[in-house]
């Protein structure tokens, strides 16, 4: 197994009085690996997944990203960590309609203090990658859903991040939009190793991209298994 | 509770932010408007309000008691035309001393009046503080007179038996009818003994208007009494002229101030209320699309609208009457017409002017959205339209700077009514300050022209000199050249000048002027306005009321005529900045212009670091054989009437500034709600607090710097307008030089301040924005 990317020992997160969002959550994922959570409305995906952004703190439990105790950072290191190892990818995507594609894909990278032209010209070779390269001077509005969902993976990975997360990558979009950002999710894992993270309800998307499915039930984890026949 | 009302209260207490914005937006603006038009009111003719307030005596008159009776007096009340009539009150007319710092202060001429109360139909006095009389030991002295702590004593070293009394108030008459009230039995014995006893009636007629009708009044009066009863008389036309001489240089600044704040405040009204109402579309589209009329829609966020508004005007109006009460009470001051308050219909129609606005403000977005479709509303109302002022946006957003600065200079541009709005309350605010400064600067040059005689650290005349001042006199004709030289052979001179006062009158005018002639005057101490120091004998300068008063310009002749009717021609050379007194009849020359002018004094400047004791101890071995005696003049000290305009100016200053700075708090405030969720995304993105705080200061940083270059100028041209008609109204002309009080550096840190307020006003907003944490700005609606 490859070095460990994400370790989450005994994560509790409670809202208020409320019962746990996540409830004692113990999970390693190891670099290489594409892991999907799946699980219902209101069992912990998202929860889950801002706490290993470092978007939210646990109420109980360590979270470790690429050996950073994430759960220990103040919002000014929890920044400059997220931008510099982790990539995010929205089910709306966030993208801000006053930029044009190119410079929404430069953001990241010009929040970490890359140049103009340095940014720029990344973002550039990252559309390409991904096929949208056509609409870099456009602005998001203009796109189709798939489109923008790859313009906001392209943005995720402008910083090369260890890690890829993705909060129902699929959700907002028809099936033909779904199936190309899938096909985009599948190629990234196998031809690249990125390591990903994927909420989703999409049991489809799920099998067909992850290498591995964890399924909360109730802020717990209820299953975790190897997706049969998966492979890099 | 209807499903409505469910609403409403729901609206309010959810949408706390909103709220709290709203109700200290109303607030600030209620305050504002409430204290400027409590003094723009004062401002519009003051005497003529307390005039009327206080029954003010339209005629006093004092009265021969030994021709005629207390009786016979009261019976003028009779006389044709009287209307009302207070008195008659014993007067003395005495000299008392007080101690104010300690040290004997003697008031001769002190007119004392016996009154058994304040009131009365005719001059109600106004007490100011303490209370009235209430016994033989007790006196109440006019705010105009002097300054002692109440319970200090005032003696009468003249009167029989040097009596002592207790101050036990202050008081104020509009018409000046007395310095000091006693007890009716007490009067009479506070005169030089000996004195005849002396009456003081207070009248007022059916016509006053005039001086013509008031002659006629008087005549009606003194008609019923015996010949020669009347010793004195004195009109409100008089008070009314001195008053109105007094008031009319200030209006002009206090209503530039008004005006800037009652705008200000309405400028953050209508911007963060319409703001508030704007943000609230998604809502106003989600109780469309579950069934909600449009009227009940319009309803319900009019009154979220307005619930919070109504609890800000209530505050903002007892906010005003505290802020108003030490600024009026400084208008008292420079007006010098009595106490003012804010008056009740102020707290009554302003708070209700405000909430009308609010309900305009209010109604017209909310029609708008109530008459949107519930898909619309819902569209347009998640955030800004994404298609506004892209291209600006996109331009700032790529300037070479730090992506968080390009992104807080590019949203300006997204919400161009709302920040247009700012920037225009921040322009006046940075205009306040300017202006502030520059009538400050101003008012002090001015002041220092005003009082020119004091940049004199020394001065020679006749006599001997003790605590009071100068003994006065002439200088010897013969010894002047000596005194004279004595002061330039004194080491530590820097210069001097030889002062004879005289009278003299202009051939073909009724006027006596006040000339003061020079010797060894090679510059002017005056401030000259225009024109320029004369060069000989035949030259002279003239302040502006002469110029205005006889008719003549600089480069015109006059011919002076001196008491012993000898004549010289002389061409005027300059317009001089002089004490305002006499309206101006002053002539300013050389001691040679007519003959036999020889110095009073000799007004001497010192070189810097002389030690003045020892100066005056050589100077005065050295004159002491000609009569005369070199003493210190007291430093310059600061006009009460000119700190009270500058606190004044500060004052309105830092109102406009507040109001200001609360609006584009506010502003801001709901900005950041309005794009919370594009907050979080940047957040997400890997924003940092510090880049956050960055992005959400230079947004406010362009306006605030277009805002400073806009104001700066604006305030000065304010300023270059306002203080001639001041000076105007007093009379005078103001020296170029006392109006130019702005430079580069002046005016760079100025336009600073309007830079300043904005990045201040958005500290605490930035700083919430920093601390906000992602998730929840991502999943905030």
């Amino acid at each position: 197994m490859n070095d460990p990317v994400v370790e989450l020992a005994a994560v509790t997160r409670t809202y208020d009085a409320g019962p746990p969002a996540l409830d004692a959550v113990t999970l390693t994922i190891a670099e290489g690996e594409a892991v999907a959570v799946l699980g219902p409305s209101g069992s912990g995906k998202s929860t889950l997944l801002n706490l290993v952004a470092g978007l939210d703190r646990p109420t109980a439990g360590t979270v470790t990203v690429a050996g950073i105790r994430v759960d220990e950072l103040g919002e000014a290191r929890s920044a400059r960590f997220r931008r510099a190892r982790i990539g995010l990818v929205f089910q709306f995507f966030h993208l801000l309609d006053e930029l044009t594609v190119l410079e929404n894909t430069a953001l990241p990278a010009r929040l970490a203090g890359v140049s103009r032209g340095a940014a720029l010209s990344r973002a550039e070779a990252l559309l390409d990658r991904l096929g949208v390269a056509r609409h870099a001077r456009a602005h998001p509005s203009r796109l189709s859903g798939g489109e923008r969902q790859r313009v906001a993976v392209a943005r995720a990975l402008i910083n090369r991040p260890a890690l890829l997360l993705a909060d129902e990558p699929t959700g907002a979009l028809d099936t033909a939009s779904g199936q190309d950002v899938k096909a985009l999710l599948q190629e990234l894992h196998r031809g690249e190793g990125q390591t990903i993270i994927m909420v989703t309800h999409d049991l489809d998307l799920a099998q067909s991209c992850a290498t591995r499915i964890v399924r909360l039930v109730d802020g717990r984890v209820a299953e975790d298994a190897p997706v049969p026949g998966a492979a890099r | 509770m209807s499903g409505l009302g469910r609403v409403v209260r729901a609206g309010v207490a959810r949408r706390r932010t909103a709220a709290v914005i709203t109700c200290l937006s109303t607030l600030a603006a209620t305050a504002a408007a409430v204290a400027a038009t409590a003094l723009l009111i004062a401002s519009d003719q003051p005497f003529e309000h307390a005039f009327a307030a206080q029954n003010g005596a339209e005629l006093t008159a004092t009265f021969d008691g030994t021709r005629a009776g207390a009786a016979r007096l009261a019976d003028t009340a009779h006389a044709n035309g009287v209307t009302s009539t207070a008195g008659p009150f014993p007067v003395a007319t005495t000299t008392a001393v007080v101690q104010p710092d300690g040290v004997d202060a003697t008031l001769p001429g002190l007119s004392v009046v016996g009154r058994a109360d304040a009131g009365g139909p005719v001059d109600d006095v106004t007490l100011v503080s303490g209370h009235w009389v209430t016994g033989p030991g007790q006196i109440v002295l006019s705010t105009d007179i002097v300054a002692v702590p109440l319970g200090s004593t005032v003696r009468f070293p003249d009167a029989p038996g040097t009596p002592a009394l207790t101050v036990v108030g202050y008081a104020q008459s509009i018409t000046k009818s007395a310095d000091a009230w006693v007890e009716p039995s007490r009067a009479f014995a506070l005169g030089d003994a000996g004195t005849p006893p002396v009456y003081q009636m207070l009248y007022r007629f059916a016509q006053a208007r005039t001086d013509g009708q008031m002659l006629a009044d008087q005549a009606a009066v003194i008609g019923l009494l015996p010949k020669g009863t009347l010793v004195g008389t004195s009109s409100y036309l008089g008070a009314k002229q001195t008053a109105q001489h007094n008031i009319a240089p200030f209006v002009p600044f206090i209503v530039a101030f008004g005006i800037l704040a009652l705008a200000t405040g309405i400028l953050i009204i209508t911007n963060v209320i319409s703001g508030a109402v704007g943000a609230a579309l998604f809502k106003i589209g989600v109780l469309k699309a579950l069934g909600a009329a449009p009227a009940q829609v319009v309803r319900a966020y009019c009154l979220i609208a307005l619930l919070p508004s109504v609890v800000g005007v209530v505050l903002g109006a007892v906010l005003g009457n505290v802020i108003a009460n030490p600024e009026l009470h400084n208008a008292e001051v420079a007006y010098g017409t009595g106490t003012l308050s804010v008056p009740v219909w102020t707290d009554i129609a302003i708070p209700a002017a405000v909430l009308a606005l609010v309900a305009v403000c209010t109604v017209i977005p909310a029609l708008r959205a109530g008459r949107m479709s519930a898909t619309a509303a819902l569209a347009v109302g998640r955030a800004p339209r994404p298609g506004r002022a892209r291209f600006a946006r996109r331009l700032l957003a790529g300037l070479p700077v730090p992506q968080s600065v390009g992104l807080g200079l590019g949203t300006p541009p997204t919400r161009p009514a709302r920040y247009l709005s700012i920037t225009a309350a921040l322009i006046f605010g940075t205009m306040a300050l300017t202006f502030a400064f520059g009538l400050g600067s101003s008012l002090s040059d001015v002041d220092r022209g005003l009082h020119y005689w004091e940049s004199a650290q020394v001065t020679v005349a006749s006599g001997q000199f003790s605590a009071g001042g100068k003994d006065g006199g002439e200088i010897s004709a013969d010894d002047d050249a000596s005194i004279e030289a004595a002061i330039a052979r004194q080491s530590g001179t820097a210069g001097y000048y030889g002062l004879a006062r005289d009278e003299v009158s202009v051939l073909g005018s009724a006027d006596a002027l006040n000339a003061s002639f020079y010797t060894a005057a090679g510059t002017s101490p005056y401030q000259i306005i225009a024109g320029r120091w004369y060069s000989g004998p035949d030259q002279v300068l003239v302040p502006t009321g002469f110029l205005d008063s006889t008719g003549t310009r600089i480069g015109d002749s006059v011919t002076l005529v001196d008491g012993n009717g000898d004549r010289v021609s002389v061409r005027i050379v300059g317009e001089v900045l002089d004490t305002l007194s006499d309206d101006g009849m002053d002539v300013v020359g050389d001691a040679a212009t007519l003959p036999g002018e020889t110095p009073d004094e000799f007004d001497v400047t010192l070189e810097p670091g002389v030690d003045v004791t020892s100066y005056l101890q050589s100077l005065n071995n050295a004159v002491s054989g000609y009569g005369v005696s070199a003493y210190a003049d007291q430093p310059p000290g600061y006009d009460q009437t000119i700190l009270a305009v500058d606190a004044l100016a500060a004052a309105l200053t830092l109102l406009v500034v507040v109001t200001a700075g609360l609006g584009v708090f506010n502003t801001v405030m709901l900005e950041l709600r309005d794009r919370i969720r594009e907050l979080g995304i940047y957040k997400a993105l890997g924003m940092t607090p510090k880049q956050t705080m960055a992005m959400v200061l230079t947004s406010t940083l362009a306006v605030g710097v277009i805002a400073g270059a806009i104001g700066v100028p604006a305030g000065i041209a304010l300023h270059d307008y306002v203080i001639p008609v001041m000076g105007h109204a007093a009379g005078t002309g103001i020296p170029r030089a006392d109006v130019a009080v702005y430079h580069g550096l002046e005016e760079v840190l100025l336009a600073l301040g309007g830079t300043a307020i904005a990045v201040l006003a958005a500290l605490v907003p930035a700083g919430w924005a920093a601390r906000l944490r992602t998730a929840t700005a991502l999943r905030t609606e």
